[in-house]
C-alpha cells in the first residue's frame, strides 16, 4: 500500500518545541554555556573549555558535599522505607479509621518544604523550642546549631517525619491491592504472619516499593530547603548537602562557571544512580518472579 | 477426615440483623457424612461461599455451632479445624516454584522433608505438571496456576475436609472435565470429605453423591441428581436443575383434578384443599406436542440442539418449554400439550406438596 506523505505534520509539534525549549532547552544550554567559560564582569566572556570540569573533580569541597550527600539519602531511604512499609502493614484496611490513619498521614506531605524547615528550627531551639528545651532540661547536650551530630539527627528526623508518609501510602495502596482469597489461602495453609508477609505482601509491594524508592531517593538527593533553613548547611559544613553547597557557590560567591560544572555533574549523577537502582529493581523483581 | 455437623447454623453480614432477610445464610441444620463428596450449588450470591467459609472457619457464624466428629470447633482457627479449601481466583504464591508452592502447607506444618518431597512429586504428576515443578509460580497461565492452587488443596493427606469454591471457574472446558475427574478419583481413593461450591449444575450432578441446592440462603434441596430431577422440594429447584428448567405453571387443585385455565388435567395423587400461590411444576421432558386434545400453545421457536428438539411456546401468556424427540415432526396443527400425569408435581408457596395416593 502507497503511504501517504505529509511533510505539514511537523508544524503540529511545533508548540511542544517552543514550550520545551524554553523551559528546559534554553535554561540547560545558558548552564552549559556558563561551564565552559570564565568571566570577570561586564558581561565578556573566555572559552576554557573543559577547565572547570577539572577543578571541580579536583575540588575536596565538592566530593565532601557528595558524600554527605550520598550518606544523607541512605540513611532516609534505611529509615523511611521500612517504616512505611510498617505503617502500612498495620493501617486498619478498612472502615472509618482507614480514612482517618490516611488524611493524618497526608498531613506532612501538604505542608510547604520552607514551612517545614522552619517547624523544625523553632521545634529544636534550645531557648524556646519544644524538643529542644525539653531535651536540654532532661541534661541531654542538643544543639544543632553547634553539635554536628544534633544537626544530622534533626535534618534526618524531619525528613522522615516529613516523607514516611508517601512510603506508607504507596505501600498501603499496595497492600490494599491483595484480594482476601489471598490471607485466607494462607490461613488455610497455616502460614506464618513472617510467611505470609515474606511471599504474599512483599511480592505484591513490589512495584509500588520499587516507585517509592527512586522517588525518595531522587527527592533527597536534591533536597535543599528544608535542612537550609534548619542548620543553613552548619555547623561549619556539617550539613552542607550538594544543592545547599551549589546554591552558595553560585549565588553566594557568584561562581558561575564552577557551579555550572557543578550541577552538570550533579545532575548527570542523579541520572546515573537513578538509572542504577530502575535496573538492579527491575532485575530483582524478574528473578523473583 | 470427619462427619462434619451443622447445628442451627446462621450468618448475617449485618452486626445487628433485624429480621430473616438480613441473614446470608438462614438457620440451618444438616449433616455432612464422613467421606461423602458434596456440591453445594445455587445462583450467585445464595449464600454458597458465606457457608463454605464458616465451615473452614474463615467466617464465624452469627449463631449456631460446627461440630467436626461430635467435637465443637465453632470457636477453633482454620489451622485447628484442619481443613483444605481451594478459591474460585487462583492464589499461588507467586515468588516461589511450582515445587515450594506445593510443599508450603506440609512445611508450614512442620513435616519430614523426604515425606514431603515424595508427596510434591506425587501431587504434581496428579495436576501433571511435573515438567513444570521448578518454574516459578508468577508468569504460568490462569490455568497452570488454579491447578497448582488445587494441588495445595490436595498434598495433605490428613485433612478433615476438602471445600472447593468454584475452583473450575477460570479453568479452560477440556481441563475442566479432566480436572474434575481425578477430583472424583481422588475423592474415591481417598475418601475425603469434599464440598465443591458451583453455580453450574453439570458440574454439580457429574461430581457429587449428594447435591445441595441453595437458594437465597437456604437449603432447599438435599438430594441424588436422580432426586433433584425427578421430585424437586422446590420450584427454584426444579427450574435451576435441567436445560431448560422446570415449568411452573399457575394452577388450582381439586382432589385428582388440577385445572389451568378451565382445562382439567388429571393428577395421580388426591390433595385436600390447599391454601396459597399454587402451581404445577413440568418438566419439559415430561410435555407432549399434540395434534389431539390438551392445553392449547402458541409455539414461538424450535431449537434443534442435537439430540433433541426444544420447543419454545406460550401457555396462556406465559412461557413453557416442550422437549421433543429429534425425530418426532413438528407440524403446525400441533397446538396442544399434555403432561405425563406421574410426573406433574404440585407446589404450595414454592414448596413441593406430597398427594395421597388414590
Amino acid at each position: 500500500m502507497e503511504k501517504t506523505v505529509n511533510q505539514k505534520a511537523w508544524f503540529l509539534i511545533l508548540p511542544v518545541l517552543i514550550l520545551v525549549a524554553f523551559s528546559a532547552v534554553i535554561p540547560l544550554m545558558t548552564v552549559v554555556n556558563y561551564s565552559v567559560q570564565d568571566t570577570f564582569g561586564q558581561n565578556e566572556f573566555f572559552w576554557v573549555g573543559l577547565e572547570w570540569f577539572a577543578e571541580m573533580l579536583d575540588s575536596d569541597r565538592m566530593w565532601d558535599a557528595l558524600g554527605r550527600q550520598l550518606m544523607f539519602s541512605a540513611i532516609i531511604l534505611a529509615i523511611q522505607i521500612p517504616l512505611g512499609v510498617f505503617v502500612a502493614l498495620n493501617m486498619p484496611k478498612r472502615g472509618f479509621w482507614s480514612s482517618f490513619c490516611l488524611v493524618v498521614m497526608s498531613l506532612p506531605l501538604l505542608i510547604p518544604w520552607n514551612v517545614v524547615g522552619t517547624i523544625w528550627q523553632i521545634f529544636g531551639r534550645v531557648d524556646i523550642g519544644l524538643l529542644g528545651y525539653t531535651l536540654d532540661a532532661l541534661g541531654i547536650s542538643y544543639n544543632y546549631t553547634q553539635d554536628t551530630f544534633a544537626a544530622w539527627a534533626t535534618i534526618i528526623i524531619m525528613d522522615v517525619w516529613h516523607w514516611t508518609s508517601l512510603v506508607a501510602l504507596l505501600a498501603f495502596a499496595g497492600l490494599k491491592s491483595i484480594p482476601d482469597a489471598y490471607y485466607q489461602a494462607a490461613k488455610i495453609d497455616q502460614a506464618s504472619r513472617w510467611a505470609i508477609f515474606r511471599y504474599i505482601e512483599l511480592p505484591k509491594m513490589m512495584g509500588v516499593l520499587m516507585i517509592a524508592i527512586l522517588l525518595r531517593f531522587m527527592d533527597s538527593f536534591m533536597i535543599y530547603t528544608e535542612p537550609f533553613v534548619v542548620t543553613g548547611g552548619g555547623p561549619g559544613n556539617a550539613t552542607t548537602l550538594l544543592s545547599i553547597d551549589l546554591v552558595k557557590m553560585a549565588l553566594g560567591q557568584f561562581d558561575l562557571g564552577p557551579a555550572a560544572a557543578f550541577s552538570i555533574m550533579y545532575y548527570l549523577v542523579i541520572l546515573l544512580i537513578s538509572y542504577v537502582f530502575y535496573t538492579v529493581m527491575t532485575t530483582v523483581e524478574k528473578n523473583e518472579g | 477426615m470427619a462427619e462434619i455437623t451443622l447445628d442451627n447454623l446462621a450468618h448475617s453480614y449485618s452486626p445487628n440483623p433485624k429480621g430473616e432477610e438480613d441473614f446470608a445464610l438462614k438457620e440451618l441444620n444438616h449433616v455432612w457424612s464422613d467421606g461423602e463428596a458434596y456440591a453445594l450449588l445455587g445462583a450467585s450470591g445464595c449464600g454458597k461461599s458465606t457457608l463454605l467459609n464458616i465451615i473452614s472457619g474463615l467466617l464465624h457464624p452469627s449463631q449456631g455451632r460446627i461440630l467436626f466428629d461430635g467435637k465443637d470447633v465453632t470457636e477453633a482457627s482454620t489451622a485447628d479445624r484442619n481443613i483444605a479449601q481451594v478459591f474460585q481466583f487462583p492464589v499461588v504464591y507467586d515468588t516461589m516454584t511450582v515445587r515450594a508452592n506445593l510443599a508450603f502447607p506440609l512445611k508450614n506444618r512442620g513435616a519430614d522433608p523426604k515425606y514431603i518431597a515424595e508427596r510434591v512429586q506425587q501431587i504434581g504428576a496428579m495436576i501433571g505438571m511435573e515438567a513444570e515443578l521448578d518454574k516459578r509460580a508468577r508468569g504460568l497461565t490462569a490455568d497452570a496456576k488454579q491447578k497448582i492452587s488445587l494441588g495445595r488443596g490436595m498434598v495433605r493427606e490428613d485433612v478433615n475436609a476438602l471445600l472447593f469454591d468454584e475452583p473450575l471457574t477460570v479453568i479452560d472446558p477440556h481441563m475442566k472435565w479432566e480436572l474434575r475427574t481425578q477430583l472424583k478419583s481422588l475423592h474415591h481413593d481417598f475418601g475425603h470429605t469434599m464440598i465443591y461450591v458451583t453455580h453450574d449444575q453439570t458440574e454439580a450432578l457429574t461430581f457429587a453423591d449428594k447435591v445441595v441446592v441453595m437458594y437465597d440462603g437456604r437449603v432447599v434441596q438435599i438430594g441424588t441428581p436422580q432426586e433433584l430431577f425427578d421430585t424437586p422440594q422446590h420450584t427454584f429447584v426444579g427450574y435451576f436443575i435441567g436445560s431448560p428448567g422446570m415449568n411452573v405453571i399457575p394452577a388450582a387443585v381439586i382432589g385428582k383434578t388440577a385445572v389451568v385455565h378451565g382445562t382439567e388435567i388429571a393428577l395421580t395423587h388426591r390433595h385436600d384443599v390447599l391454601e396459597g400461590k399454587i402451581e404445577l411444576g413440568v418438566r419439559p421432558e415430561f410435555v407432549t406436542l399434540t395434534d389431539g386434545p390438551g392445553l392449547p400453545v402458541k409455539v414461538r421457536r424450535v431449537e434443534d440442539v442435537g439430540r433433541h428438539k426444544i420447543v419454545r411456546a406460550e401457555l396462556f401468556g406465559s412461557p413453557i418449554n416442550i422437549l421433543a424427540d429429534e425425530d418426532q415432526p413438528i407440524t403446525p396443527d400441533m397446538t396442544n400439550i399434555t403432561f405425563d400425569p406421574a410426573r406433574v408435581n404440585v407446589y404450595v408457596n414454592d414448596w413441593l406438596k406430597h398427594g395421597k395416593a388414590a
